[in-house]
């Protein structure tokens, strides 16, 4: 990675932060495990990364800590979204029905 | 096979997607489309990384089915009590991901450099592999002892053990120290190029054990801000993973991630007028001194019977929900109470404590599973000032949020933290299976005021019999 490359991550680093803090500050109380769980869900991101290491031709050892990679994140990604809406689904209004 | 340019196009619309996805979820309204809207993000995102070309699909595809069926039976049966269990889960699942995507990267660059004798990875990808490492295992390992407290596998006391402190630190030190000599590249003769794997190894195995010992000395009553912390370290792992692949997407996800779960870490904190240094590092309540006043007086028991007398002439009751209330299932019980108390003519509202129960908003959920609408929850700063003019209030399994000595007593360890004013009402009356200290082992006067009255036994079982005597009458 070249140092140019290096600053400009760096950068959408730095700018993603203040994004992150300013997005949050201000959640009513009642969101706050929807918005951990929910946001959790986000963190599974990490699956791109896991998808990227198995590129064809790669080392076995690679290949099956790729895969894994590839399960827990989706675990991550499916499990969070699933039980975030769940919760989400169960917040209502006075007055409205059930499901 | 899309270009590179295509993918970034797509990266850049699934950051849009993700950031009105978290912006959505903050506002009750919009919450449940902004979880979707955020899950239509991760779809781009994932199908925009498959179309790269060049990738192994087999082994993508059983990594994707196996993982989608575990996360699938998980959401679709944990029940609403073991919601704070599930989600420390998964939270260390995405953990461990980002540490196999750091060790699978590494593994791969280093056989490749054996092989063609050039080195073929830079200090700043190496750091970056170690930062995803470190902060990806102790957030898995964190995540599990969380998870076995939380689901009662492991005392929710805090364990700890002589010179804790001083081992952690002392690991820290380890910690870093190896990722410095990791990242170091020298020429391929070099005695630290040669021992490169063997560091590596080293630094995976100091940060699973780091998530062990930082977790295991924090008591139960402090896993909210853990929970919360936990997600904000998972998400950063995640951002290291992109720095290793220099990948856009998982930077900016990554970086959002990590910076709202440190806001909720804040807010949690704040809620128990704790620094963040002093929830990880003090073991609270493991310490037996911490209050000076001797609990005086006797406390007052009411049987169900009495309670219902009182209820029924009321004409307002707010409800204070806390652990106990989850662990005795009561919030159905609860909500069929406040029904009949406002078929009654009564005024109703539930009082949540920002960290009551297990997890940020744990209560809020369970209420939410029970159908109290969202308009009667309030918090403590709303219904603190009009609490005098409250005719009952119900503690519910709540101990440490309504303890009166966090106003009087500048002696007790929890001195100074926000509570719910309970015990101003006309009347309280205090669910309790006994009368024991709470989860963080400090007495509570409230059970010995003047107009409290304790309520003894399952929470369940006392709010259904005060139902009963409501149906009869």
């Amino acid at each position: 990675m070249d140092a140019q490359t290096t600053v400009f991550l760096l950068f959408i680093l730095m700018l993603s932060v203040f994004l992150g803090i300013e997005l949050i500050s201000r959640v009513p109380s009642q969101l706050h495990t929807p918005l951990m769980s929910g946001s959790n869900a986000i963190s599974g991101i990490t699956i791109v990364g896991a998808v990227l290491s198995l590129s064809s031709g790669s080392e076995t050892i690679t290949a099956v800590l790729g895969t894994a990679a590839v399960a827990c994140a989706t675990v991550n990604v499916v499990g969070g979204y699933l039980v975030t809406d769940r919760m989400l689904g169960m917040f209502r209004k006075k007055g409205q029905g059930e499901g | 096979m899309l270009s590179p340019f295509l993918i970034d196009m797509a990266y850049i619309v699934a950051a849009v997607f993700f950031i009105f996805g978290l912006k959505m979820l903050g506002k009750a309204d919009t919450a449940r489309r902004g979880n979707q809207v955020s899950a239509m993000g991760m779809m781009i995102a994932l199908v925009a990384t498959l179309l790269y070309g060049g990738l192994d699909y087999t082994y993508i595809l059983v990594g994707i089915a196996i993982g989608g069926g575990i996360g699938l039976f998980g959401a679709k049966t944990v029940a609403m009590t073991g919601m704070p269990e599930m989600v420390a889960l998964f939270n260390g699942t995405g953990g461990i991901a980002s540490l196999l995507v750091g060790w699978a990267e590494f593994h791969q660059s280093y056989v490749e450099t054996a092989a063609s004798g050039v080195i073929g990875y830079s200090s700043f990808t190496l750091f970056a592999i170690f930062l995803a490492s470190v902060i990806g295992g102790l957030t898995f390992t964190g995540s599990i002892v969380a998870w076995a407290k939380l689901s009662g596998k492991l005392p929710g006391k805090p364990v700890l053990f002589p010179g804790q402190q001083v081992f952690n630190v002392l690991l820290l030190v380890v910690v870093l120290a190896a990722g410095i000599a990791f990242a170091l590249v020298g020429d391929m003769s070099d005695p630290l190029m040669m021992a490169k794997y063997d560091i590596y190894l080293v630094i995976v195995a100091v940060g699973l054990i780091l998530g062990v010992l930082a977790v295991i000395g924090i008591g139960g009553a402090d896993m909210p801000v853990v929970i919360a912390l936990l997600n904000s370290y998972s998400g950063l792992a995640a951002c290291a993973t992109g720095f290793i692949i220099a990948n856009k997407v998982l930077i900016v996800s990554g970086a959002l991630v990590g910076a709202s779960g440190l806001i909720l870490t804040t807010i949690m904190c704040k809620a128990m007028n704790r620094s963040l240094a002093n929830v990880l590092f003090s073991g609270f309540g493991s310490t037996s001194g911490g209050s000076a006043k001797k609990n005086e007086g006797e406390a007052r028991v009411i049987t169900a019977e009495d309670a219902f007398l009182v209820l029924e002439a009321a004409g307002s009751v707010v409800f204070v929900p806390g652990y106990g209330m989850a662990v005795a299932q009561a919030q159905h019980a609860v909500r069929e109470l406040g029904d009949m108390l406002e078929d009654n003519g009564c005024e109703v509202k539930y009082a949540i404590h920002p960290v009551a129960g297990r997890m940020p908003g744990h209560m809020n959920v369970l209420l939410a599973e029970a159908n109290v609408p969202y308009e009667q929850l309030v918090e403590p700063d709303d219904v603190n000032p009009i609490m005098e003019t409250v005719d009952v209030c119900m503690v519910i399994g709540a101990n440490d949020v309504v303890n009166p000595s966090a106003r009087e007593d500048e002696d007790s360890t929890i001195y100074g933290m926000p509570i719910i004013d309970s015990d101003l009402a006309r009347t309280t009356f205090v669910l309790k299976r006994s009368l024991g200290a709470g989860y963080a082992g400090i007495g509570n006067p409230l059970f010995f005021k003047d107009n409290t009255r304790m309520l003894l036994g399952d929470a369940k079982d006392s709010v259904s019999t005060l139902v009963a005597e409501f149906k009869q009458n």
